[in-house]
């Protein structure tokens, strides 16, 4: 058997004082996941921390049984879309071709081929009429498909994608599912950080359910249990599985 | 009629404002623009100290590569003094700056008071450090700010792609694994850079105008980074040879001021011109 897209061990993350995640343990399966969890859970956190975007206070990260520096170019990172300036100077093109870097030189003009895959990326999203729109004049459904078609225009085996059903509109939410099992069957497997407890039952394959530690993870139907649920959200009324699909 | 000496001077000034615009547009899009003015402010020391130093050492005190090689040396120290005090996270950024620059500043005018009690530097022009007189300058001393600046925009032009990328999306960039530390610091160099070449012309007060005023403009019109960076280019020559031009006419008008007042004129209508096109 192969090694697993995502292997930490011991992870835990402090800002300060405060501690964010504690003792994680946790095997990614292959397939779509989605990462739970109130706000403040960490679900952020671990996504920054295994892509050492923070730094961890202990634990042992490894994708496909690789160190986080060999396996770079197998990883893609679709961050929150509220991390940046949408005003920022570019075109929808320009913001998907940044994908694109560490496969060329960087002095220079980006070559042909490469502007072409990410006019591909922006196609794959339903966006190829906005590529030259600048980002700022985007709704915010098109903004989170543009993120989307950056990390598609990465190439990767494992995407790690901070809430990009967050927000966002019908056409955009339906858009990145279709993406999301697209990329299922082509064999690459999506770790997705996840509010909307209702689409999971339908479209994800795995759960990691956080509270500042793991609840619980595995197979949809056997760890995204009421009680699992109740224990994270700490009981919160209406936000169990069955109302929720309801 | 612009005399022969007169006209490199206009060259040199346009060219530093044409790096002004390109360094001053990553470093306004990365939001470290007023890391500027902290070093235009902590290079006043090291242009004092230098001027004694060359005066003591029996030099011409009114060549200019030893002042400027001080001013990048405080320069340098006053962003380590910025790091060092922002480590912690206790004290903001802002705060950090106003120290930084206000010490640093102060440092400066009370070597400058005693230098001028010193043979030998009194007549270097010290105090043009401060506002800047671009009338001051030599046919030598235009040219090498003017090449210092061509350098800029070289270094800045070749990393484009990767200095975009960063100012866009930090997070995004390291998780690709691209240097940010190393892109990071290579943009710090470049603000140096520019400051202490503007320094002599613009001075060290307001060179931080040069390097925001004609990027913040460009930034109000350009819909994309290169033509951003080509309009801030244009504005940034624009207000550094207006500026030098009109302190060579009127020798009690100070460059740097000048050169702000020139630049405000261009933001005011990239203002305007942005609001119309938004109505």
């Amino acid at each position: 058997m192969s090694a697993p897209p995502l292997d930490i061990t011991g992870l835990t993350v402090r800002y300060g004082e405060r501690p964010a995640l504690t003792g994680v343990n946790w095997t990614a399966a292959p397939g779509l996941t989605a990462i739970l969890g109130p706000n403040g859970a960490g679900k952020s956190t671990l996504l920054k921390a295994a892509l050492g975007l923070i730094p961890a206070d202990e634990g042992q990260v490894r994708f496909f049984g690789l160190p986080l520096e060999q396996a770079r170019p197998r990883l893609a990172y679709l961050p929150q879309r509220a991390s940046v300036d949408w005003d920022f100077p570019a075109s929808a093109l320009d913001v998907v071709a940044m994908a694109r870097l560490p496969r060329t030189r960087w002095f220079g003009r980006l070559p042909r081929a490469e502007r072409e895959a990410a006019r591909a990326a922006l196609a794959a999203v339903g966006m190829a009429d906005f590529a030259d729109r600048q980002i700022g004049r985007l709704s915010g459904g098109q903004q989170q498909r543009v993120f989307l078609a950056r990390a598609l225009a990465q190439e990767a085996d494992l995407f790690l994608m901070d809430e990009p059903l967050a927000a966002v509109d019908v056409v955009t939410e339906q858009t990145i599912l279709a993406v999301l099992h697209g990329l299922v069957r082509a064999g690459k497997s999506v770790l997705m950080v996840h509010h909307d407890l209702s689409l999971v039952q339908a479209h994800f394959d795995q759960v990691l359910i956080l509270a500042g530690r793991v609840v619980a993870s595995g197979p949809v139907a056997e760890a995204f249990t009421e009680p699992a649920i109740a224990r994270a959200f700490g009981g919160l009324p209406g936000r169990t599985p069955t109302e929720a699909a309801a | 009629m612009i005399g022969h000496n007169t006209l490199v001077v206009l060259l040199g000034c346009a060219a530093l404002g044409v790096a002004a615009g390109v360094v001053g547009s990553f470093a306004l899009l990365r939001g470290r623009a007023l890391l500027a003015d902290a070093i235009g402010h902590a290079a006043l020391p090291g242009v004092v100290l230098a001027a004694m130093v060359v005066a003591l050492l029996g030099g011409q005190s009114r060549e200019l590569a030893p002042l400027l090689l001080g001013a990048a040396v405080t320069g340098v120290l006053g962003l380590l003094a910025l790091r060092r005090l922002t480590a912690s996270g206790r004290i903001r950024p802002d705060a950090a700056i106003a120290v930084v620059l206000s010490s640093f500043y102060a440092l400066g005018t009370v070597g400058l008071s005693i230098a001028q009690t010193l043979p030998g530097v009194a007549q270097a022009g010290l105090s043009s450090f401060i506002l800047g007189q671009a009338a001051t300058l030599t046919e030598s001393d235009a040219l090498l700010a003017g090449s210092l600046a061509l350098g800029c925009v070289a270094v800045t032009a070749a990393l484009f792609q990767p200095l975009r990328a960063l100012c866009f999306d930090e997070s995004f960039a390291r998780a690709q694994g691209l240097p940010v530390r190393a892109l990071d610091l290579t943009l710090l160099g470049l603000l140096l850079a520019v400051c202490v070449a503007g320094l002599p012309a613009v001075g060290l007060i307001l060179v931080v105008a040069l390097l925001v005023v004609p990027a913040a403009s460009a930034r109000l019109l350009a819909a994309r980074l290169p033509g951003m960076l080509a309009l801030a280019a244009l504005f940034g020559a624009l207000a550094g040879a207006g500026g030098a031009l009109v302190s060579t006419r009127f020798a009690s008008i100070p460059t740097g001021a000048a050169v702000v007042l020139g630049g405000l004129v261009i933001f005011s209508g990239a203002l305007g011109l942005s609001r119309l096109r938004r109505a």
